[in-house]
């Protein structure tokens, strides 16, 4: 075997324009394998990642019926939907028994000044809960407490950007800014998180939910987060927290409850999109280049006709003939492959550097699938030509001009 | 010397090439015998079938009248790999263009034939060396066959043919690309061959001074032989025999 392969790398060195040219399709083949499971790789350890950051059995409960899943048939609770209020935060605080801590949420845009400096930022109304069940926590400074959100206090807390853009060197912690018109103080800033799927989570400002309200002017809460106590309840406490907030609104199921498994299959569904374009450009690609290699190795073997009547008369069988080209093939298909995999893993690694949100993994096993799709393409196409070699009678190659 | 014990035997030969209507019936009714350690020189007018025959004695080709026994075994009885194997242990094959395979050094062609042998490597190297050297050109071993001279060139050929060591060497005007004095070489070549090792040398030629130096000559005009015997003098160049022009058989 080692033979072939050998006898092959000669083949195609010898002919280096050709050889680059015939493997230019499995290399963008491959290529696009390697993203395509890179993208699939990348989602699944945002995912994994998503998951450790969002806080463990993170339970999401949103106004409004939607079916989250396929199991539930028709939409129920008809059109009239209560808001949720802080009043539901205490009803599911007070009677809960799977779950841990709850907290209502809103959030809206808002321009922050400060002095005469100003930036139009997120403010999420949050409770004392919040850092807990979102794993996302205070770096300097204390974050919102649960006297702030009892007495409505104005006290803020800034995500990095916010602070670079508004206070630059300067420490913010006590100084007052103004959200909106209201003035508020800083107590505190929000350790670094960086971006996640195109969103900064450091351009961000943390204010008590009940001073949230007052600045958006209602009592309807845009969520309500908790987190059921053990994993295995997680099905059990979302069954708990749709039956508290039904027995509020006499019997009418009109919240929806999430859990962070839903979230993240919602999510899953935004890489399938380019997960798709990529295996379509990926098998194109791959049948195109297979199609490529073919009949250049037709080619090859009408114009290494003569040398083949040579190969015969030196004792070579139709077998031995027949691996040459295939092998010779394959060494083009893998050769290719192993390009497209190395601009591949260049062009995710270059990714993960310049944007490290867009998720886009490399791991041991991408090299496998795009080496054994690169082997694949070589054996298929190389078999036509290397039985049409292996076929040949010797003396008319022999004959051959 | 011993019993001269026979390796080509032919009986009725006969080649006949499907060409639409007619069929073209290049050999008939071919008959002879070539006996181990012979010298025979082939000739004849261009497309009397010379070729076709010496691919008949080569195995690469099966005849489609008649029998041919190499070494005591009819061919028609082996199969595919059996026939490779046959070309490669027993027959040698010099042809007139070199063949040689381009891009690569004279000592990897000739190493060639021993990889289909199933040679280790080393062992390849080792024999194709010893090859070369018969052949008188073991300081060209890593040269590539283009820039070698004909003469060089047909001579790594050679060394190819015999790194097998066979017992017969097919040589298909060895000659014809070669001037004067690069194709005495290469006949003396032959000659040594013959002489010292025992090979038996089948050489297709133009060249009446050659053919006249071999001790058999087998004549072939339009598919037949006409003259199977020693070398005559005085005849004129085979080229220029007409094929009406029948010799009569040596006493
Ligand atoms: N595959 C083939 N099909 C048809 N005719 C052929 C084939 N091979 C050889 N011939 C014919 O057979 C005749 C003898 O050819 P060849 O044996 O090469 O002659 P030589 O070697 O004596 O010049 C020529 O007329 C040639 O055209
Ligand atoms: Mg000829």
């Amino acid at each position: 075997m080692l033979e072939y392969i050998r006898s092959a790398l000669s083949a195609l060195l010898a002919n280096k324009v050709r050889a680059a040219l015939t493997m230019l399709g499995v290399v963008i083949g491959v290529l696009a394998v390697t993203l395509l499971v890179g993208v699939g790789d990348g989602a699944r350890l945002y995912i994994e990642h998503t998951l450790e950051g969002i806080g463990a059995n993170l339970l999401f409960v949103t106004p409004g019926r939607r079916e989250t899943r396929g199991s539930m048939a028709g939409p129920r609770g008809g059109n009239v939907t209560r808001p949720m209020t802080m009043e539901d935060v205490r009803a599911l605080e007070r009677q809960g028994t799977l779950i841990r801590e709850v907290t209502g949420a809103t959030q809206g845009g808002g321009t922050i000044k400060y002095k005469d400096r100003r930036r139009d930022t997120l403010v999420f109304g949050v409770g004392a809960a919040f850092p807990d069940l979102r794993n996302m926590h205070v770096g300097v400074g204390s974050f919102v407490r649960q006297e702030d959100v009892d007495a409505r206090r104005r006290v803020a807390v800034l995500g990095r950007t916010v602070v670079r853009e508004l206070f630059g060197d300067e420490n913010p912690l006590g100084k007052s800014i103004r959200i909106g018109e209201a003035r508020y103080r800083v107590s505190g800033i929000m350790e670094e998180k960086g971006a996640s799927l195109g969103m900064d989570l450091d351009d961000m400002v943390f204010i008590p939910v009940t001073s949230a309200l007052d600045l958006f002017g209602t009592d309807a809460l845009g969520s309500i987060m908790t987190a059921a106590k053990n994993k295995d309840d997680v099905p059990a406490a979302m069954a708990e927290v749709d039956d508290i907030l039904a027995r509020r609104r006499h019997g009418e199921r009109e919240v929806t409850v999430q859990s962070q498994d839903d979230l993240l299959a919602t999510f899953g569904q935004l890489t399938n999109a380019m997960t798709w374009m990529l295996l379509a450009i990926a098998s194109i690609s791959l049948v195109v280049g297979g199609i490529g290699i073919m009949n250049i190795m037709l080619v090859s073997v009408r114009e290494r006709t003569r040398e083949i009547g040579v190969r015969r008369a030196l004792g070579a069988t139709r077998s031995d003939i027949l691996w040459q080209f295939l092998v010779e093939s394959m060494a083009l298909s893998v050769l290719g492959g192993l390009i497209g995999l190395a601009l591949g893993m260049a062009i995710a690694f270059a990714v993960r550097h310049a944007a490290p949100d867009v998720p886009l993994a490399v791991s041991p096993w991408i090299a496998m699938v795009a080496l054994s799709s690169a082997v694949v393409v070589g054996v298929i196409s190389g078999v036509v030509p290397a039985r049409r070699a292996a076929k040949l009678d010797p003396v008319e190659a022999l004959r051959y001009e | 010397m011993s019993e001269p014990e026979p390796l080509i035997v032919a009986r009725d030969l006969g080649r006949t090439f499907p060409m639409g209507e007619e069929d073209l019936r290049v050999l008939r009714g071919v008959s002879f015998r070539i006996d181990r350690g012979e010298y025979v020189a082939i000739l004849g007018p261009s497309g009397s079938g010379k070729s076709t025959l010496m691919y008949l004695i080569g195995c690469l080709d099966t005849p489609t009248e008649g029998t041919l026994e190499l070494a005591g075994t009819d061919v028609a009885t082996l199969t595919d790999a059996e026939l490779a194997a046959l070309r490669n242990e027993v027959i040698g094959f010099v042809f007139q263009a070199f063949n040689l395979l381009p891009r690569t050094t004279a000592l990897e062609n000739v190493a060639l034939p021993l990889r289909y042998a199933g040679v280790s490597p080393r062992e390849r190297r080792k024999r194709a060396k010893e090859a070369l050297e018969r052949v008188g050109l073991g300081a060209r071993l890593d040269h590539p066959p283009e820039r070698m001279s004909g003469g060089e060139r047909q001579r790594v050929a050679i060394a190819r043919a015999i790194v097998t060591r066979p017992s017969l060497l097919l040589c298909d005007e060895p000659t014809g690309n070669l001037d004067q004095r690069a194709g005495r070489e290469i006949t003396a070549l032959f000659e040594r061959l013959n002489a010292e090792d025992g090979v038996t040398v089948v050489l297709v030629t133009h060249d009446p001074l050659i053919a006249r130096r071999a001790r058999r000559n087998l004549r072939v005009v339009d598919g037949e032989i006409l003259y199977d015997g020693p070398p005559l003098d005085g005849l004129p160049t085979p080229a220029v025999v007409e094929p009406s022009a029948s010799v009569p058989p040596a006493a």
